[in-house]
């Protein structure tokens, strides 16, 4: 190093020494020429070192003051942002100075701290709503997927977790993490849709929004291994005819699962929009199933055992079943979710400014495969129109669907209507009754895939509507 | 000249077998194997460790041990009570838990057909060996996972006296659970998904 080199090094340690020690924060003379070596590098006045530390981040306008830095640091950790955001000082005119150098996010970066979309949790903190009303084309960013859990969520260190596929099979297998990651892996932007969204809505409209009314979908891109890889490699023994699939929180959550199902398109999936699966979403390893009700793709799984008969568990037996009113008798293993769709812009509590011109926008998904067509109704259904899609459609996610609408400032009621590539057409909620009978409460309604209505008041007012009124 | 599906399959097919017989090494060693080793045999301890809860309806894997209706009203007391009510009616309005309703363990019998269902252990679930499984694998919700074997059993005994499914007297233990008729064990019929809306 040049002796003015060294210089430098050591004027920058006082001044970073002296500021620090102005705010309260002092540190010693070998720590300030530390933070002063890390910064001198050749990208100058990169704020990496100064932002490596929660007591420099807490410091940082004093150094930007003492150093003559004019890069934007964060405030005190998370003080005002919203959830998933951090919150930065805004610029008088951000034409005038440098913004924030790169680095000070530690590298993962966050949203920006004017937007506040969350998931809404239920009273009960068991589901997570998916903000829908404010959603954009069809993935969900992976914080807000929604969630639905039967015993919270465990924090699992995937070094002291593993995946045992045993019962019947020539070689039971144990598969950590780093094995899983060894195999050829699959990519599929599917949707994930508990059986139980919208239920609450069968016999009358109760949520206020499309969040709340219909928030357990969402849609990523999921990658994993095909279970059928693995399956293969521990070899079934004849007669295997079910897996009982088990996860690691404290439901320890069953469920079973037809081995047909897990050797179509199983996965067992690690990654979710490009990174590590989320928490909330199984990390590190969860079960996917293709087009079926969400809970049985078991989250944190850590066992799949192969047998040749159900288990009738309590998640498929008490819970998870199909009460027709009508007979007493209960469907069991209703594992496929339906077409369904649901108009998000404009929905449950919007309200349109005036008059003109609308983009009426939403989602449309079905467990059987592509969206076919989906058709809007501005008129409460007496008329029906199509909806353009966005390409491209996928089999079994979410697809985005458009409609222009000039609203003439009456009072109307807006629909959506999905049929899929198999001829399935979303029903009525009359029809749903008329299938399985009547409830008072309607609280227990699994698979509702009724037509949503909105409505639209003279005054611009939109509000969740039922057609039994 | 017109070719026929078939003959068109046939010559995809034979093309594709001279494709394989004249590529050179290097395609063949960038193809995926059909099988792999990953991942280690799992031990019988391995297995040993996360398998022995899984209950089935015939009882199968059911550990040792008993237990009968006295001794599962005291662990019912201490351990359940507070969330399923001490008449095993569910407790309203508990706080960040379900409403009272679905946390009812007996009752409902004959309101499956009304509109009102009512759906408990004694008026809905099909096995009995259910309730074992359940309860050891997720309750009490404070504590999972936290009750023995004969502790289990007992409760069990308690919960099904209570709904008048058995009598009082029964010890239940691997052999008498799985024997256990439900009342709603025959009310469930597979998904035959009548109505394909079109």
């Amino acid at each position: 190093m040049h002796s003015t080199d060294s210089e430098r090094l050591n004027t920058k340690a006082r001044a970073i020494k002296e500021a620090l020690s102005r705010i309260g924060e002092p540190i010693s003379e070998a720590q300030a020429k530390n933070i002063a070596a890390q910064e001198d590098c050749e990208c100058k006045d990169g704020m990496f070192a100064l932002a490596a530390t929660r007591r420099q981040i807490f410091a940082g306008s004093g150094l930007v003051a003492a150093v003559g830095m004019t890069v934007m640091l964060p405030r005190a950790a998370g003080a005002k942002a919203p959830a998933g955001a951090v919150e930065y000082p805004v610029e008088d005119d951000s034409t005038k100075e440098q913004g924030r150098m790169m680095g000070v996010d530690g590298g993962y970066g966050s949203r920006s701290q004017f937007e506040s979309e969350v998931r809404w949790t239920n009273p009960t903190k068991s589901a997570g709503f998916s903000p829908l009303q404010n959603s954009y084309g069809t993935l969900t960013p992976s914080g807000l997927h929604y969630e639905r859990h039967h015993g919270g969520i465990p924090n699992i260190d995937p070094a002291r977790h593993s995946l045992v596929i045993h019962g019947m099979v020539d070689r039971p297998i144990k598969y950590s993490l780093a094995d899983l990651k060894r195999f050829p892996t699959l990519s599929r932007t599917y949707f994930l849709e508990c059986s139980g969204t919208t239920g609450s809505e069968i016999m009358k409209a109760r949520e206020p929004t499309v969040q709340r009314t219909h928030g357990l979908v969402s849609t990523s891109e999921w990658t994993g291994v095909p279970l059928s890889t693995l399956l293969k490699q521990t070899g079934l023994k004849p007669g295997a005819a079910w897996v009982l699939a088990e996860g690691a929180d404290a439901a320890v959550m069953t469920r079973s699962v037809p081995i047909d199902k897990c050797m179509s398109d199983a996965l067992i999936v690690f990654a979710q929009n490009g990174e590590a699966m989320r928490p909330e979403q199984g990390y590190p390893m969860r079960l996917f199933l293709p087009g079926w009700e969400g809970n049985i793709s078991i989250k944190w799984l850590r066992r799949l055992e192969i047998s040749d008969k159900p288990y009738y568990t309590r998640e498929e037996t008490s819970k998870y079943t199909d009460l027709i009113t009508t007979t007493g008798k209960s469907r069991i293993f209703t594992f496929t979710m339906d077409a369904k769709s649901v108009i998000t812009f404009p929905s449950g509590e919007m309200k349109l400014p005036g008059a003109g011109f609308y983009e009426i926008t939403g989602l449309a998904w079905s467990g059987r495969g592509k969206i076919a067509r989906v058709e809007v109704s501005t008129d409460g259904g007496k008329s029906w129109n199509l909806a353009s899609l966005q390409d491209p459609v996928l089999a079994i996610s979410q697809t985005r669907f458009r409609f222009p609408w000039i609203w003439d400032g009456t009072s109307a009621v807006i629909q959506s209507r999905a049929t899929d590539e198999t001829g399935y057409s979303q029903p009525t909620h009359q029809q749903l009754i008329a299938e399985r009978g009547p409830l008072e409460t309607g609280s227990l309604f699994y698979h509702m895939n009724a037509v949503q209505s909105w409505s639209i008041a003279a005054d611009g007012n939109v509000k969740n509507a039922h057609p039994l009124g | 000249m017109r070719i026929r599906s078939v003959d068109r399959k046939y010559a995809v097919l034979l093309a594709s077998a001279l494709a394989i017989l004249v590529a050179p090494d290097i395609a063949r060693a960038q193809g995926y194997p059909s099988k792999f080793d990953f991942g280690t045999p799992a031990s019988s301890q391995d297995i040993a460790a996360v398998v022995a809860i899984a209950i089935g309806p015939d009882g199968r894997n059911l550990p040792p041990g008993k237990g009968d209706y006295a001794a599962g009203k005291i662990i019912y007391a201490n351990a359940c009570s507070a969330c399923h009510g001490a008449n095993l009616q569910g407790v309203a309005g508990l706080r960040d838990m379900p409403a009272g309703a679905s946390l009812r363990l007996i009752g409902g019998r004959g309101t499956l057909t009304t509109k009102n269902p009512v759906m408990t252990v004694e008026s809905y679930w099909p096995y009995a060996t259910t309730l074992f499984d359940y309860v050891r694998r997720a309750m009490p919700f404070n504590a999972p996972g936290s009750l023995s074997a004969d502790e289990i059993y007992a409760v069990s005994a308690y919960i099904l006296a209570e709904g008048n499914i058995i009598d009082k007297t029964i010890v239940l233990d691997a052999q008498t659970l799985p024997r256990v008729q439900m009342p709603n064990r025959d009310g469930f019929i597979p998904d035959p998904r009548p109505e394909l809306f079109k």
